[in-house]
């Protein structure tokens, strides 16, 4: 290998790229040749350098550089300074120092990343980075020092539970399936990764695919299986042209295909792409349409361990789990037991969103609270506005309230409090969020997204829907409650799979936990958030309205009338209260009464 | 067997008209047709690679996969990234995810109706542009996002919609 003096790692997540991180790039790369440094400087592509808010992004090794807000235009300067004199270009380097090495962090830091160790370290598209991180070597190991009973045992004793949400342990489902008699066996993952507000799995699979691949190369030698699949959902298209490329480097490098490692063992792997459709992330429909069918659930029993895709026996966990598997093979179950709570071992990821200030990817040890979560690792909410709810788990969790913040996050904690672990979506809302337009977005979501082979699931959320929706058009009436927690039990009762059975779950943890806004709606015909459209009404402070005629100029309905210099006035009757008005006012002359 | 599909009536600009085009769907069909579970691999093809999927087409992989045209219609109507009809020639999709929507796409879609006189779902006269909402890309981070084509915009704001789609709008001419 050539030997570089410096190493400048580019990201290009799709954050940092629709803000030029690929022109930034290319400029770099001329640069560094005008400049006849191209022995010298290698320019490797990754992800997650920072948080890709203030992208482009740039780290520079080994000086540990972090430069962030590039152009193409800075760039020129920035070689001279940096790669020619030797100076760092302080005006764009990012202010509060991120640690990358995440070994190195401070104790004090919540972080502990396992899953996320690589991502944004070393290059996806470049195996042999993944392996100078002591990639593959959990595979060596198991491949020629344990038996598969062993490797199983191993995974048991660490407590790794079930990422994609509902936290089974990934041990006894190995074992499961490896009792199993039929073969072939198939190994899948599970990379349709749906809710909405979650992007952990994309990161991993774009910043470290090797590390899910290794996983299932362990789990597919621990249950006896030679044939794997990644069902990937059709919007990451960038995941899957990364994994593509992982899985034909590790095919050159004896890691897949026959005879791996010389051990005799035999398993190669396939992508295979989702078209759209949120229900395939439930495992049997996910296995029906890598089949080539509708991604329509079935009944379980018989599990997929039994009896699963192409009526196989197969072993299906989500990309996480996966992910942490070598990690656990080369630090040892204790270790990884070390991390977390009683039942909840380990970290988990979770995307990080909605009004908090520092929005992302984060990875923490189970047990931690969602005040650390929020305060801590997110830096509070945004404009420091009040806290009003964290949505956890997506659109089958829960919304919890302030009296939650100190709830340490497990399992079982979250199941307690009335919501779900999820695969690890966080959403954060702040005061100005309506509880019951949120209640309504989960319904129109699940709604939408309700396969429609069993009745419940197909009509029951239709009819909630339906309700919430006259709710917050300040049509509400008595008994929409009753009807409302009738509806959400039954369905919940009776659906056929994890989207009906969570269905219900935002409308009855907001009903356990904002039911008088639920309430004000129904019987004050009042929003207390001013959110619900019906509900309220803009109206222009007269006198601190300038006239300067911005809002009549971007009305998408022409309903603000007004002589330039004069207060201007809202006609409520044309008013479709989009809120663009109050948006573009300069004085902040509009208001919601 | 690559007779024509029994339709009777393949519209005179369906894609299995055309020559070229018909030769890549051949090509798809023959390169993935043997493997388990093919159907879906196929539709994800031919929808990147010609963009949509017309009854006429539907017939066509039923008989060259050798299954019910039933099967391969229930598949392309339950996804929703297969479709039927072409698309305009850009694609703007707005974000529908969790931290979009507290983000503020209602909005964004409310001013697009202004700038462009669409709604989701629709396709401009002139075939330029199609206006779509979609499942949660993965980039909440920079709510509310929308993606015009390939390009993922993030923190969008209503006012600066004219600008953003007027690069799109200019190619057509």
């Amino acid at each position: 290998m050539a030997h570089f003096r410096s190493h400048v790692l580019v990201c290009v997540d799709p954050e940092c790229l629709n803000k030029g991180a690929h022109d930034v790039l290319d400029a770099f790369q001329d640069e560094i040749v005008a400049q006849g440094l191209i022995d010298e400087v290698q320019v490797l592509e990754t992800s997650r350098i920072g948080s890709c808010s203030n992208g482009p992004e740039m780290m520079v090794y080994p000086d540990g550089v972090h430069y962030v807000g590039l152009t193409t235009y800075d760039i020129p300067y920035l070689v001279e300074e940096h790669f020619l004199k030797g100076r760092i270009a302080a005006k764009f380097v990012e202010e509060k120092k991120i640690t990358v090495d995440e070994e190195l962090s401070a104790p004090t830091a919540k972080e502990i990343r396992v899953v996320l160790r690589n991502c944004g370290k070393i290059d996806p598209e470049n195996i042999e980075d993944y392996i100078a991180e002591d990639g593959y070597q959990a595979l060596g190991n198991v491949l020629t020092q344990n038996k598969p009973e062993e490797v199983i045992e191993i995974v048991l004793k660490s407590g790794l539970r079930g990422r994609g949400g509902a936290g089974f342990p990934t041990g006894k489902k190995w074992q499961f399936c490896r009792a199993s008699q039929a073969s072939p066996k198939f190994v899948i993952c599970n990379a349709d990764e749906g809710d909405p507000g979650a992007f952990m799995n994309r990161r991993v699979l774009e910043g470290d695919p090797h590390s899910v691949i290794e996983g299932m190369i362990i789990a597919a030698y621990a249950i006896g299986s030679n044939q794997g699949y990644i069902y990937c959902r059709a919007e990451y298209p960038i995941a899957v042209k990364t994994l593509n490329i992982a899985i034909e480097q590790a095919r050159n490098f004896g890691l897949l295909g026959k005879n791996i490692l010389g051990s005799s063992f035999d398993f190669d792997l396939e992508v295979r792409m989702g078209a759209g459709a949120f229900v395939c992330g439930e495992e049997t429909a996910l296995m029906a349409s890598i089949e080539g069918n509708r991604g329509e659930p079935h009944p379980r029993p018989p599990f997929p361990a039994v009896k699963g895709l192409f009526g196989k026996p197969s072993n299906i966990n989500n990309v996480e789990t996966y992910a942490n598997v070598p990690q656990i093979i080369l630090k040892g179950a204790d270790w990884y037991a070390s991390m977390g709570t009683e039942k909840s071992k380990g970290t988990k990821t979770f995307a990080l969103a909605g009004d908090v200030k520092h929005t992302g990817l984060i990875e923490v040890p189970f047990g931690i609270t969602l005040r650390e979560i929020i305060y801590d690792v997110g830096g509070g909410i945004k404009e420091d506005k009040g806290f009003k709810a964290i949505q956890t788990g997506g659109p089958m969790g829960g919304c919890l309230p302030s009296e939650y913040l100190d709830l340490p996050v497990d399992y079982e904690e979250l199941a307690k409090a009335g919501s779900i672990m999820g695969s690890g979506g966080l959403v954060v809302m702040d005061e100005e969020t309506c509880m019951v337009d949120i209640a309504r977005f989960f319904m129109e979501f699940t709604q939408d997204e309700s396969c429609g082979k069993c009745t419940p699931c197909r009509v029951g959320t239709r009819r909630i829907l339906e309700i919430l929706e006259r709710i917050c058009d300040g049509k509400g009436k008595n008994g929409d409650i009753e009807t409302l927690e009738m509806l959400c039990s039954e369905i919940s009762e009776t659906s056929l799979c994890g989207l009906g059975q969570g269905a219900p779950n935002p409308i009855v943890s907001i009903l356990q936990h904002f039911r008088s806004e639920y309430e004000a709606h129904i019987y004050e015909k009042r929003c207390p958030s001013k959110v619900c459209k019906s509900l309220i009404r803009y109206e222009i402070i007269d006198g601190t309205c300038t006239g300067c005629t911005v809002c009549a100029r971007n009305c998408p309905v022409n309903a603000i009338s007004g002589e330039r210099r004069q207060t201007h006035l809202i006609d409520p009757d044309a008013c479709v209260r989009c809120g663009i008005c109050m948006q573009v006012c300069n004085f902040n002359a509009i208001v919601i009464n | 067997m690559t007779s024509a599909p029994t339709t009777k009536t393949i519209q005179k600009n369906d894609p299995l008209t055309d020559l070229a085009k018909k030769n890549i769907i051949d090509q798809i069909i023959d390169q993935n047709k043997e493997r388990p579970g093919a159907t879906m691999v196929v539709l994800n093809e031919l929808q990147s690679a010609i963009g949509f999927i017309t009854a006429s087409m539907q017939e066509y992989v039923a008989k060259r996969l050798q299954i019910p045209v039933s099967r391969v219609h229930g598949v392309v109507s339950f996804y929703s990234f297969f479709t039927t009809t072409p698309r305009g020639k850009h694609t703007v999709k707005f974000c529908m995810g969790t931290a979009c929507y507290v983000g503020g796409t209602s909005a964004l879609i409310e001013k697009t109706k202004q700038v462009l006189g669409i709604e989701p779902g629709q396709t401009t006269a002139d075939g330029n542009i199609t206006v779509e909402v979609c499942r949660c890309v993965g980039a909440c981070s920079q709510a509310p996002v929308i993606v015009i084509d390939e390009e993922v915009l993030g923190r969008v704001k209503p006012n600066k919609l004219p600008q953003v789609f007027k690069p799109i709008q200019e190619k057509a001419e």
